[in-house]
């Protein structure tokens, strides 16, 4: 009897939060899963089990084009976020005097609190013809004239490797940390040059941390409305792209849902591709 | 050799901090471009914001959608923490994996499911603020949830007991030895909250529709273009958000030295 007053009370505990992500998570995406099989009619919406969506998805280029434009996108900006952040972790975690540590980290990931708005705009303003860059190339004589960097995938790149680089020096650096020195120490010892420490020890033990970085970085990046739009201009058109174009000029909420289907599909496939060294409770 | 890792600490550093300082200085800008040559510093872009009343009332809606929010996903995470560290619950992997579950979704995602539920639906929800603000206690929740079941440890349940023991009520208990034990993970969770909410664009965009928040005011002011304007409201916002930063970090690990 006791037992089960208790487990009464932890549910009345639990239930509110529970109840919340029911009614405005679960039951708003099943809501959507059922609306990327209605189709419109005209412009009258018809609920039911069809398949038209995902067949427009298939036939028309542009939607195909989106797709492959946003993987592209995405899987450049995790690799190169990768290969940037993890040298300046590596160097925050051993090469910065412990009492500067936190100090550098903190300095390192400070602008990651600009709200992406923000920043986005911030780097147009950089990247634009007038714009910083083009400034100092021209007075460094690299270019003759000022080239284009604002509104190209190039911008967008740039806009989301700063980002991501800021969040995967966190994730590196907790990881890093966590690791005991003696097993550096012990690889030198054995007669291990400074490459084969690393390849052998060090980057076995810390790539739990980098996957789940790198798909942390993959599912924010490819869900990303606003930083392919302010910066990439409209030569080419990511997914989250079409989405809002299917809401806003053609109110075409069916497609949109679908979409919005296949941007979960794509996530669910990069989750089973790393799921092997994924540690998601302990981001 | 030796100095190849201080280069490279400096090149990130003028990369990490470009399009911050960038915004910054030509916030202060005297001419009309927020771009070189720099002739300043001006604050007359500042006072132009401040005079301005959609931009201040976006920006009052911006503080109340976040500190509500925030206080709800605080509240409902620590209930929810409570509840499945404290009792015995058939289920428990499978409620955390539920809490959990938003934190993989997209934003677009999660905002596009309410828009249809709430368009479709109807249930009395209209597009306002205070549907945003549902959205963004979605997103914040599982947050919240994980920050403070993670700092939910014995030491706690011991002084917990102990109470229990003494007479307390289940009502005494959480109110003065759970809640102060944990308040420094309270906060940080609402602190998080905060500041997630108050850059917040996508849910808001989709939510929202006359009374917006500042991050879609000024998403709707850059269709005009480049502007010292931008720069200066830029800077107010990042502003907010490093000063809660550095209160959650002080708050954080500035008890543990």
């Amino acid at each position: 009897m006791s037992l089960s007053r208790d487990t009464l009370r932890g549910w009345g505990f639990t239930a509110p939060a529970l109840i919340w992500t029911l009614a405005f998570f679960v039951v708003p995406f099943l809501v959507m899963a059922a609306m990327s099989l209605a189709t419109l009619e005209g412009r009258t919406l018809v609920w039911g089990l069809h398949a038209d969506n995902y067949r427009e998805l298939l036939e028309k280029r542009y939607l195909w084009r989106a797709v492959v434009v946003s993987l592209q996108i995405t899987l450049t900006v995790t690799a190169v976020s990768v290969a940037l952040a993890y040298p300046l972790a590596w160097i925050i975690a051993f090469r910065v005097p412990k009492r500067w540590q936190r100090l550098a980290l903190l300095l390192a990931i400070l602008p990651f609190w600009t709200s992406y708005v923000v920043r986005s705009y911030a780097w147009l303003t950089v990247l634009s013809k007038e714009g910083v860059v083009n400034q100092v190339l021209l007075s460094l004589h690299l270019i003759a004239e000022p080239i284009t960097l604002a509104n190209t995938r190039f911008a967008t790149v740039t806009g989301f490797v700063h980002f991501f680089t800021m969040l995967l020096t966190l994730t590196i650096f907790a990881n890093l940390i966590q690791l005991p020195p003696n097993y550096r120490r012990a690889a030198m010892d054995l007669g291990a040059s400074a490459f084969q420490t690393f390849r052998h020890v060090v980057l076995p033990l810390t790539l739990p941390g980098i996957v789940t970085g790198a798909f942390l970085t993959f599912v924010l990046c490819i869900g990303d409305y606003i930083t392919p739009q302010i910066l990439g201009g409209n030569t080419e058109l990511t997914v989250p792209q079409v989405i809002m174009v299917q809401l806003g000029r053609r109110a075409d909420f069916p497609l949109a849902a679908a979409l919005a289907i296949v941007l979960m599909g794509l996530v669910t496939l990069a989750y089973l591709a790393c799921a092997r060294w994924l540690r998601l409770d302990r981001i | 050799m030796k100095a190849l890792p201080w280069i490279f600490l400096a090149a990130m550093g003028v990369f990490i901090y470009l399009p911050v300082g960038a915004l910054v200085l030509f916030s202060f800008q005297g001419g009309t471009l927020p771009v070189p040559p720099f002739n300043g510093p001006s604050f007359q872009w500042y006072a132009d914001i401040l005079g301005d009343r959609d931009l201040m009332a976006a920006l009052g809606h911006s503080m109340l959608v976040g500190l509500g929010s925030s206080a709800v996903a605080t509240l409902l995470g620590f209930t929810a923490a409570y509840g499945l560290a404290r009792h015995h619950l058939p289920g428990t992997t499978l409620m955390r994996a539920m809490l959990i579950a938003p934190l993989c979704v997209s934003y677009l995602i999660i905002g596009l499911g309410l828009l249809i539920m709430v368009q479709r639906l109807g249930l009395g929800l209209g597009l306002s603020l205070g549907t945003a603000g549902i959205g963004h206690v979605v997103i914040n929740l599982p947050l919240c949830f994980s920050i403070i079941y993670a700092s939910m440890g014995a030491q706690q349940l011991s002084a917990e007991r102990a109470a229990r023991d003494l007479g307390a009520t289940e009502a005494k208990v959480v109110l003065l030895i759970t809640v102060p034990m944990l308040l420094p993970a309270i906060a940080a969770a609402f602190f998080l909250s905060f500041t997630l909410s108050w850059d917040e664009f996508i849910i808001s965009f989709l939510l929202t529709r006359f009374d917006v928040t500042l991050p879609v005011e000024i998403w709707s002011m850059l269709r005009s273009g480049l502007s010292p304007r931008l720069n200066a409201i830029g800077s107010l916002v990042f502003l907010v958000s490093v000063v809660v930063v550095l209160a959650m970090e002080t708050l954080l690990f500035g008890k543990r030295k």
